[in-house]
């Protein structure tokens, strides 16, 4: 039944599909995110409260969210590699810290520049923002304890390792501002509730939230086959991919 | 599954479970420090030392807003439902700062129970809606509330 799962072992396969899929998944990114910033900034009213500062929001959640969605995805790969010892899912937690890194430092900026016109403050050590910033040195952590290792094997481990146990932070960030009292507002989209926001400026919003998956889908396919290619640089079917131009 | 990959599984499950169970401990022993802010409940029920440096957060009690003649200084008290607290604040408000607003406020209580701010910031609501939309709802009285979290009690605004 899972004899599917032994293609995703075969590098040449995998390289292939991530050759095909980067593209795809980069169109759909460029296409989310053009419409979504157009639906954002032009089409959408100001808001009651917050004028047109509120905007700002169309970059700061989808990159927050993306923060912990990355993490998660590398969390999950970690733990298969530990378990499974699959080549591939290293790579993948391998591929996405820095990607996961980019978007929760543009969280934590986007969120800084909004804070100040409406809170009045850049920064405030409340418990979404600093866990959110933990997040940050986790994955800044997680980079730096893997290239400071030089054997491969034990930097993949010992990094499969520290981003296991880093995911207890992703539900202390969900829920900190639930379970403590913050300046941060509590979530304004929730899967049990109805969004507390207007369609108008929810459209786009969830447009810049697909087209920021798109645009980590994209970015893995692209560093998957780097990962791929450092590694397997010696084998044969690299060396037929070189020889026909087609790296 | 083989012996050896089940192994692996049931230690990185336990890695997990261990290090979840710390967090826990740990911030449940921290949990008064993570916190903010206090309410103005908080510091009825004398939970805060005087003359100590603490955030105070609440919603501004409509129509108390005083402004001095001269110079910056603006009065006004401050509630969660339940209690109220004076606060005296010399600076630039946030542009939010409005009656009925959520505002954290850093200072210290004097002697008469007054709050001194020396900072004042703006609590924004997660709802989001056109101007339009907003005085509709306000006109039927359906305006959406904010779970807002004043100290250890939920209040639902308004």
């Amino acid at each position: 039944m899972f004899k599917w799962i032994h293609l995703f072992g075969s590098s040449p396969f995998v390289y292939r599909a991530a050759s095909w899929l980067a593209p795809v998944f980069g169109f759909g990114a460029a296409v989310c995110i053009l419409v979504g910033l157009y639906l954002g900034l032009v089409v959408a009213p100001a808001d009651y409260e917050q004028g047109d500062s509120y905007r700002i929001i169309f970059v700061h959640v989808p990159s927050a969210w993306m923060s912990m969605f990355v993490y998660m995805v590398m969390a999950t790969s970690s733990a298969v590699f530990l378990i499974w010892r699959m080549k591939l899912a290293d790579i993948v937690a391998w591929a996405s810290a820095p990607i996961g890194a980019s978007f929760t430092l543009i969280a934590l900026v986007s969120g800084a520049f909004w804070g100040k016109p409406m809170w009045g403050t850049y920064w405030i050590w409340d418990a979404r923002l600093t866990s959110e910033l933990l997040l940050l040195f986790i994955y800044l952590g997680y980079m730096a304890l893997r290239s400071s290792i030089e054997q491969p094997q034990t930097a993949a481990r010992a990094a499969a390792i520290l981003a296991v146990v880093g995911v207890v932070n992703i539900p202390i960030i969900h829920f900190s501002v639930e379970w403590w009292n913050t300046l941060h507002q509590p979530a304004t989209i929730s899967k049990l509730d109805k969004p507390s926001m207007h369609i108008s400026m929810l459209r786009p919003l969830l447009l810049m939230v697909a087209g920021f998956q798109l645009l980590y889908f994209h970015q893995l396919m692209v560093r998957v086959k780097t990962g791929i290619l450092q590694r397997e640089g010696r084998t044969a079917w690299v060396a037929e991919l070189v020889a026909n131009n087609r790296v | 599954m083989t012996p050896k990959r089940k192994q692996r599984l049931l230690l990185v499950a336990a890695m997990l479970v261990g290090v979840s169970v710390a967090v826990i401990f740990l911030l449940k022993a921290f949990n008064s420090n993570i916190m903010l802010f206090q309410s103005p409940s908080d510091i009825i029920a004398g939970k805060v030392k005087e003359g100590s440096r603490f955030r105070i957060g609440g919603m501004v009690v409509e129509g108390s807003v005083e402004r001095g003649d001269t110079g910056l200084t603006t009065q006004f008290q401050l509630t969660d439902t339940a209690n109220k607290v004076p606060v005296i604040y010399e600076g630039i408000l946030p542009d939010l700062f409005s009656e009925g607003q959520g505002i954290v406020a850093m200072g210290s209580l004097d002697s008469s129970g007054l709050f001194v701010a020396t900072e004042v910031l703006a609590k924004h609501d997660e709802n989001y809606m056109p101007p339009e939309v907003a005085d509709a709802l306000k006109k039927a009285g359906k305006m959406p509330g904010t779970a807002a979290n004043y100290g250890g009690s939920t209040v639902v605004n308004p």
